[in-house]
């Protein structure tokens, strides 16, 4: 259990500079995700707080204490690798035991930290067993075991769902949340699914290319994007992002030209020029279908229907696709022409550099 | 046995169909590289069952063939037989109790009392197929043979050991670490592959003789301890070892010799098999080095104590083949065992 601070961590490999000073609080007891697209620099950063990457400048803190050039053995920090990285000559138990053995504990205390470790895991029948033996959800949770036993000051996990199938990543993603609430550990997560990152986090960090775009708790990240970036990449489906052009500013509020139609955003935070190109942003479940004299008249591409819920993907003139969800099972059909509103209280709006001016 | 029963009855065009021409041809050809692979082989381990007079003769037998003896009563020795041809006519088998110029007294084995006199052409020896089998007590007996394989034991056990323990050492740190001249490190070390063992000889001769290490084992088990193959070879599978389980046993708290010892050498367990096996067999069958280190015979290794069965007017080669056939006999016990290593080992490395 322990904080950890980064500041100004930069790494570059040779001239490619692949993180831009990052600065990082992480509190005792924390669950922190960091998730961004490939290549943003995520695992590296993890990597780096692990000790297994060598920071180009910057500083690492783990309890008030620099670590920046201390090894990855001496940083007293557990991991848990995306492969899993079992060692296969070793049956689980010793899988669970190496580190305690170079840790040079008693026998009598490793074997009942392995024991408890394996209770909590459910993995008291396969100890015997050699990773070979197990299947993909049981060797995660030998992998995450070998993290619990060394009882670390920070559990660091590298993309650790995303060898496991759809069904069971949904099952271990609920036990590691449980595990957090159990054993209550400082967590740092990398992970490019942003499903993942809303469950389990207790605060989210947003990377591209090598720069954080935003931390956050998940909702607030969800409801107040800071950027168009963090905007079109937290939800599933992803928040509409319709260009528009600005006609008027007037009192706090933008009258803006978006494909055929008028639109006027209220609360703009800065005023935008008349004329300055802009981003209107609506998440897909607070558009709603109207009878007629909606904010924009679309056609139907294409509706999936889940049960309990529809989307409806519409096209309108000179716009990029529009994804509506409606609640319910909504009867609407391919090339259905019908008239959408967008709820004015959830707009979201975007200057040209993609930073929000109006936010709900 | 079911492997090999599929094999044979394997058709180009599954099993079950009329044979095509190409699965004779196929065959055939397969039965050619038995034929040349196992003939020699074959006539070495038949041959060093031969006396060496038949080992001489001419035209040469295929079995071991040697003269049958009888014993007749009143004769101290027994007497060679032979299928003689009466001045009657009658052939009858009869032993040879003396020869005298072309002239040959012999006896009948059933009634010792009547002696014939036939000419030496009219007798032709019966033989019987028979082991000499003194090839291989005799030499065993009085040579030192027993010192010759201790020594040869010792020398493939204790250098295939340090081989495996200085090549893997070698092979981790180019494998494992980034430092600065790494890629020059592997070159160097695989270049002295192109240094053929006949330019190095004298110098490191003369280190060892510096060491005052002629005739000890040790001059046959240092000089080549370290080798370019080995290292490659090990090198190349510890690159495959993925790099997360190094990095998780950093995380664990291993040490640099932990995470040697019990990550990496564990997973290099086929390449320092095949490794092992290329050891024996280069050690075993190793001549020329041992040639010329060893002068002592209480040193000599099972090669060089061959050797000494060719002399500079004769050879004994009915020794010299059984010899050979009992020093064959660990190297084929190793592959036995050890030939699936040996497939990855070439499949692997293309070395063999």
């Amino acid at each position: 259990m322990a904080d950890l601070k980064l500041t100004a961590a930069r790494k570059s490999f040779g001239t490619i500079d692949v993180l831009h000073g990052i600065d990082l609080d992480v509190k005792d007891g924390e669950f922190v995700v960091f998730v961004g697209p490939s290549g943003c620099g995520k695992s590296t950063l993890l990597r780096m707080i692990a000790g297994l990457e060598t920071l180009t400048s910057g500083e690492i803190f783990i309890d008030g204490a620099r670590v920046t050039n201390l090894p990855a053995s001496d940083r007293g920090l557990a991991m848990v690798f995306q492969s899993y990285a079992l060692y296969p000559h070793m049956s689980v138990a010793k899988n669970m035991a190496f580190a305690l053995e170079n840790m040079g504990l008693k026998r009598a205390e490793i074997d009942a930290r392995v024991t408890r470790a394996a209770t909590m895991l459910r993995l008291t029948d396969y100890l015997d067993r050699k990773p070979k033996q197990l299947s993909g959800g049981q060797r995660q949770r030998v992998a995450i075991g070998r993290a619990i036993v060394r009882d670390p000051k920070i559990f660091l996990f590298d993309e650790p769902l995303s060898n496991l199938d759809a069904e069971l990543r949904v099952a271990t993603r609920k036990e590691l949340a449980a595990l957090h609430a159990e054993i209550g550990g400082t967590m740092i997560y990398v992970t490019h699914d942003q499903v993942e990152a809303m469950t389990l986090a207790d605060r989210i960090v947003v990377l591209r290319a090598g720069r954080i775009e935003q931390i956050g708790r998940p909702l607030d990240l969800y409801n107040k994007p800071a950027n168009l970036f963090v905007a079109g990449f937290i939800g599933s489906p992803r928040m509409n992002l319709l260009p528009a052009t600005v006609l008027s500013a007037e009192g706090g509020s933008l009258r803006l030209r978006i494909g055929a139609a008028e639109l006027v955003v209220p609360r703009a935070a800065a005023a935008a020029a008349p004329g300055a190109a802009v981003t209107v942003g609506i998440r897909p479940e607070h558009i709603a279908v109207v009878p007629e004299h909606g904010t924009l008249d679309v056609t139907v591409d294409l509706v999936e229907h889940l049960g309990g819920e529809t989307f409806i993907y519409a096209a309108a003139k000179d716009l990029p696709q529009i994804t509506l969800r409606c609640d319910g099972q909504t009867p609407s059909s391919r090339g259905e022409a019908i008239s959408i509103r967008f709820s004015p209280d959830h707009l979201h709006l975007f200057d040209a550099t993609g930073a929000a001016i109006a936010r709900p | 046995m079911a492997s090999l029963t599929g094999l044979l009855g394997s058709r180009r065009n599954g099993a079950g169909r009329p044979v095509h021409w190409t699965d004779i041809a196929a065959y055939a050809y397969l039965a050619l590289g038995v034929v040349m692979m196992f003939a020699p082989v074959l006539w070495l381990v038949v041959s060093s069952f031969k006396t060496q007079s038949a080992l001489l003769e001419f035209p040469p037998s295929f079995l071991p063939f040697a003269q049958a003896e009888v014993t007749v009563p009143g004769q101290p020795q027994p007497l060679p037989l032979f299928r003689a041809t009466l001045p009657d006519g009658t052939v009858k088998e009869l032993a040879q109790l003396r020869r005298i110029g072309l002239v040959a007294v012999m006896i009948d084995p059933a009634d010792p009392s009547q002696q014939v006199r036939i000419a030496i052409d009219k007798r032709e020896p019966v033989r019987r197929v028979a082991l000499s089998t003194s090839n291989y007590t005799e030499p065993l007996r009085q040579l030192a043979f027993t010192t010759y394989l201790r020594n040869s034991v010792f020398v493939t056990v204790v250098a295939t050991l340090i081989t495996l323990l200085i090549n893997s050492m070698a092979a981790y740190a180019l494998a494992v670490y980034e430092f600065r001249g790494k890629a020059a490190a592997s070159l160097a070390v695989i270049g002295t592959l192109m240094i053929p063992i006949t330019i190095i000889l004298v110098p490191v001769y003369l280190v060892v003789t510096k060491l005052g290490l002629v005739n000890s084992l040790w001059a046959v088990i240092l000089p080549g301890a370290a080798t370019p193959t080995g290292v490659f070879l090990l090198r190349q599978y510890m690159l495959t070892l993925p790099k997360d389980l190094i990095e998780a046993a950093r995380m664990d708290k291993a040490s640099e010799w932990q995470i040697y010892w019990r990550i990496v050498m564990p997973l290099t367990l086929p390449a320092l098999a095949v490794l092992a096996i290329f050891s024996i067999m280069w050690r075993w069958n190793e001549f020329l080095w041992p040639l010329a280190v060893l002068t002592k015979t209480e040193v000599f290794t099972l090669q060089i104590g061959l050797n000494a069965f060719q002399g500079d007017l004769q050879t004994q080669w009915h020794y010299l083949l059984a010899m050979t056939v009992v020093t064959l006999i660990p190297v084929t016990l190793v592959f036995v065992f050890l030939q699936r290593f040996i497939a990855t080992g070439i499949g692997s490395t293309g070395m063999k």
